[in-house]
């Protein structure tokens, strides 16, 4: 059972480079993303989300998002996909980076919700 | 009354061409205190729900769900799936009810799962929270509908984009509450549902 991980951002740009800070860190973990609408617009879309969670090698999935729309569309992707999806309420920068590190040294789910428990936001 | 597929056509055209004529506006609503699209966002899923219903669904339960997911891949904003959602409960109510109170209180259920938001918050669950009980008791007016849209402008948002304003933004009516004002507008103007 691996674990991998799925950006949501309203921007295309904010995921390309966090991606990118991931990757450095995380060469082995399976990272993908959703950025924007349909129409390459600023907004968030249940299609693209759905086809993240699908292109993502791994079938359990922590999944971190930037602004509160995002999420509804993320719980809607989550109600449709047969992916276990875990949902993070926290700072998505951080969040990521820490899900990131951990899952590539190998840490179990757990330890990493624990570690992940702090960077809680009011989102 | 009730329900058939001919009249959700009709309801839904109806708050198409509301959108439409009102996009400008509810787009100035959302620049006061939001990121400025939100008419515009819901005249890309309106246009794109009238075109997909222009194939009559063959039941209301069909074509609550095509509605439902045809705005939750075009809309963009967070009305996308909080509109979606709506309309994805109804579907789902109407396979047991074709009540069409009973449908808007699972709509309503739903947004408020969705979105996390209460009555007070600022957003279209405010709206949705009065109107839906004014439908269920048959007393739902024009008057009705615009005093819950403007019962929103001297409320504090508490979620959605208007809260990072805080304070600030009070003293703008909500857009998508403004938006449902018209839903519901819609609702009201269409024979034989209500
Ligand atoms: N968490 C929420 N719960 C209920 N309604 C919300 C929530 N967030 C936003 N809304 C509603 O959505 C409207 C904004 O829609 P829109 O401008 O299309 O999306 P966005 O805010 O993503 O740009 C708000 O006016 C409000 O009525
Ligand atoms: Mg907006």
């Amino acid at each position: 059972m691996s674990l991998g991980i799925t950006l949501v951002s309203h921007v295309q740009e904010i995921i390309t480079g966090l991606s990118a800070l991931l990757e450095q860190v995380a060469k082995d973990v399976s990272i993908t993303t959703a950025g924007g609408t349909n129409d390459e617009d600023i907004g968030t879309c249940m299609d693209k989300i759905l086809q993240a969670f699908s292109e993502n090698k791994a079938d359990e999935i922590l999944a971190f998002y930037d602004l509160g729309s995002a999420k509804m569309n993320l719980e809607l992707a989550t109600e449709m996909t047969s992916k276990k999806i875990h949902l993070y309420d926290v700072a998505f920068i951080e969040g990521a980076y820490t899900a990131a590190t951990l899952i590539e040294a190998g840490v179990k789910l757990t330890e990493i919700e624990g570690q992940l428990e702090p960077l809680t936001l009011k989102k | 009354m009730s329900l058939t597929v001919k009249n959700v056509i009709e309801w839904m055209n109806n708050f198409s061409s509301k959108i439409e004529q009102n996009k400008q506006f509810l787009s100035d609503l959302d620049t006061a205190i939001g990121d400025g699209d939100h008419g515009f966002n819901m005249s890309r899923g309106m246009t794109a729900v009238s075109q997909k219903l222009s194939t009559e669904p063959k039941t209301i339960t069909d074509a609550f769900k095509q509605i439902a997911m045809t705005l939750i891949s075009t809309v963009g904003g967070a009305s996308g799936p909080l509109y979606g959602t709506a309309f994805l409960e109804m579907a789902k109510k109407s396979s047991t009810s074709s009540d069409i109170g009973d449908l808007l209180d699972a709509a309503l259920t739903g947004i408020k799962k969705r979105g996390g938001a209460e009555p007070g918050d600022k957003t279209m669950v405010d709206v949705w929270t009065v109107l839906v009980s004014e439908v269920k008791t048959n007393t739902l007016t024009q008057e009705k509908i615009d005093s819950a849209v403007a019962a929103t402008k001297d409320l504090v948002a508490k979620k959605g984009r208007a809260s990072y304003l805080g304070e600030r933004s009070k003293g703008h009516v909500d857009p998508g509450s403004q938006s449902s004002g018209y839903l519901f507008k819609a609702l009201l103007e269409t024979e034989g549902i209500l």
